[in-house]
């Protein structure tokens, strides 16, 4: 318990190490060094640029995406556009 | 209002809840509540609703039954295709439950009519098909001080939230204007699981309920997202967005306004 976390500090610090974080409530594990960005590539996300999205319970704005470095326990969410009862007629 | 036998008897399901009771099933037969769209949502919400005994249930659509919408839209029947909507729907909901009245709206909801529209009644569930109406029933919402709930629908996927004013943030806080035209997949493109109206439908007349009677808890301030394939739900916090132009601290849509006319799923 004691050592757990200065480990993964020091993996932290050499880079290209993996890292957990939470996408969408579940355990993500992603090298380190990654973008928004480059996260919603691997997770593919449908249509990124009508996604919002949520990182530590912050809404990020879309010009952050490529500059947003993830860290280890992160949380991020992918809110998406849903239409509804979806009667296939015009308005 | 004491409740007759007959009524003890067809709610003694809801009585015997310690969360509703006597005392908020006469809430329920007090409220008014209306729908907005009376397709896949709309119908499992309006059918519980009605059974439920919401004593006035508005609901409003401007379509005709299709054979296509027969796979979710479990208001209508067979033989009421072709048959407006709005009449289909007060036909099954009156007779499922006498008690209600029901007032339809045979009308596309708009900026000219919406604020007339919402204000008779306590809380109104968006069971809208495009993002238009979705901003335009959120905002109306909104300026009104009414509470809604909000639901959408894709393929497995559903998603719904409630927004209660000062309770947590607006439809628009989170996703600021619909989408260009045919940008987001669309259910006519993409299909949806008639079950998940079914089950996001539901969730919405529960909100409406647990609204009415003042039980638990609503789900402002999350995003509750259902994936049926992984059968899971997963509320997502929302964070309170003080820059939004309708609910924000210095906002910038005084008045409902139409988007344009853009569509979730154009014919």
């Amino acid at each position: 318990m004691f050592i757990l976390p200065s480990f993964s500090f020091v993996r932290g610090e050499k880079g290209s190490e993996a890292m957990k974080i939470y996408v969408s409530g579940k355990v993500t594990e992603v090298e380190e060094h990654i973008t928004i960005s480059q996260l919603m590539k691997q997770q593919k996300v449908e249509t990124p640029q009508y996604v919002t999205v949520v990182v530590n319970n912050a809404f990020l704005p879309m010009d952050r995406y490529e500059c947003f470095w993830l860290k280890e326990g992160d949380t991020v969410e992918f809110l998406y556009y849903m239409g509804g009862g979806c009667d296939g007629t015009e308005q | 209002m004491a409740l007759s036998s007959e009524q003890l008897e067809r709610y003694s399901r809801h009585i015997i809840l310690k969360e509703v009771g006597l005392k908020g099933q006469k809430k329920l037969l007090n409220a008014k509540v209306l729908i907005i769209g009376a397709g896949g949502l709309g119908s499992p919400a309006a059918m519980y609703l009605a059974a439920a005994g919401v004593g006035t249930i508005g609901i409003a659509d401007a379509d005709e039954v299709d054979l296509s919408n027969l796979q979710r839209q479990i208001l209508h029947s067979t033989s009421d295709v072709g048959k407006p909507k709005v009449d289909s729907a007060r036909e099954t909901m009156e007779a499922l439950n006498p008690d209600v009245h029901v007032i339809p709206h045979h009308l596309f909801v708009s900026a000219e009519n919406i604020m007339e529209l919402i204000e008779p009644y306590d809380f109104i569930l968006d069971g809208t098909d495009n993002f238009a109406a979705k901003f335009l029933i959120n905002d109306a919402c909104v300026l009104a001080g009414k509470p809604f709930c909000h639901a959408g629908i894709i393929r497995f996927h559903g998603q719904l939230m409630t927004y209660v004013t000062g309770k947590g943030p607006c439809y628009r806080c989170i996703f600021k204007q619909p989408p260009p035209k045919n940008a987001v997949p669309t259910c006519r493109e993409a299909g949806v699981i008639g079950a998940m109206a079914g089950i996001i439908g539901c969730m919405q007349a529960l909100e409406a309920v647990k609204y009415i009677v003042g039980a638990g808890d609503l789900l402002t301030g999350r995003l509750l997202t259902f994936d049926a394939l992984d059968m899971e739900a997963y509320p997502v916090m929302l964070p309170e967005n003080p820059d939004c132009p309708v609910c924000g601290t210095h906002p910038t849509i005084l008045r409902p306004f139409d988007e344009g006319m853009v569509e979730c799923d154009l014919r």
